[in-house]
């Protein structure tokens, strides 16, 4: 049986249907010890498969030590959300409830290539001059 | 949360981590998260709470470069 209920799988694929160029899901997991890496893994599956427009790759934590290097994933299930650039969004844990409509934003995001942020905003990031890791922690519901 | 994933996507400089607080509870007692939305800068700072997009960004700014920790090493 789905994650993605029928409905909310035809509300998904009309969101996605926005979508403007290809983005690629990048998914690691780590096959033991995980108590909701599997679904998520699903999760990420069925959500690809409602848009000929998503990839999904999927990479094991522990074996594919040279993407998981080049991500800078330190804990799974991660997922980072990418076009032909790797702008540093990452998920960390299952994205269900709301944060799931937070994927979906970030992918429809990150298929535009634009932040969608305020003039202002955009031009006080550029003067950023140091990295900054933001971690925003939160629940499902 | 999005408006950390746009930063993101904004800036080279900045990486934007959703976590979800119930499957890592080693991170939650690390940074003592005690309410979500919480926003955790450079493993240091921290913002409570969703913020309007200007608010979050000086929030971000200001915790990312404390004026007094210019000197610092």
């Amino acid at each position: 049986m789905g994650l993605i209920g029928d409905d909310v799988a035809t509300e998904i694929r009309e969101q996605l249907s926005a979508m403007a160029a290809p983005v690629k899901i990048v998914h690691f997991t780590q096959e033991l010890n995980l108590e909701y890496g599997r679904e998520t893994r699903q999760a990420l599956e069925e959500l690809t498969a409602l848009s000929d427009k998503l990839s999904l790759d999927i990479y094991d934590f522990l074996l594919d030590k040279e993407k998981v290097a080049e991500y800078k994933v330190d804990k799974v299930p991660a997922t980072a959300i990418r076009n032909g650039k790797d702008y540093g969004i990452r998920f960390y844990g299952m994205p269900a409830g709301y944060e799931f409509a937070t994927l979906i934003e970030a992918i429809l995001d990150v298929s535009k290539g634009e932040s969608g942020l305020g003039t202002e905003t955009r031009e006080k990031l550029r003067q950023i001059s140091q990295p900054i890791h933001l971690e925003v922690f939160v629940t499902p519901t | 949360m999005r408006l950390a994933h746009q930063f993101a996507m904004e800036s080279d400089l900045i990486t934007a981590d959703c976590i979800e607080a119930t499957e890592f509870p080693e991170l939650v007692t690390e940074y003592r998260v005690q309410a979500v939305p919480k926003t955790v800068i450079n493993r240091e700072q921290t913002i409570d709470g969703a913020l309007p997009e200007s608010y979050f960004l000086d929030s971000v700014l200001s915790a990312a470069n404390p004026p007094e920790s210019g000197q610092e090493a």
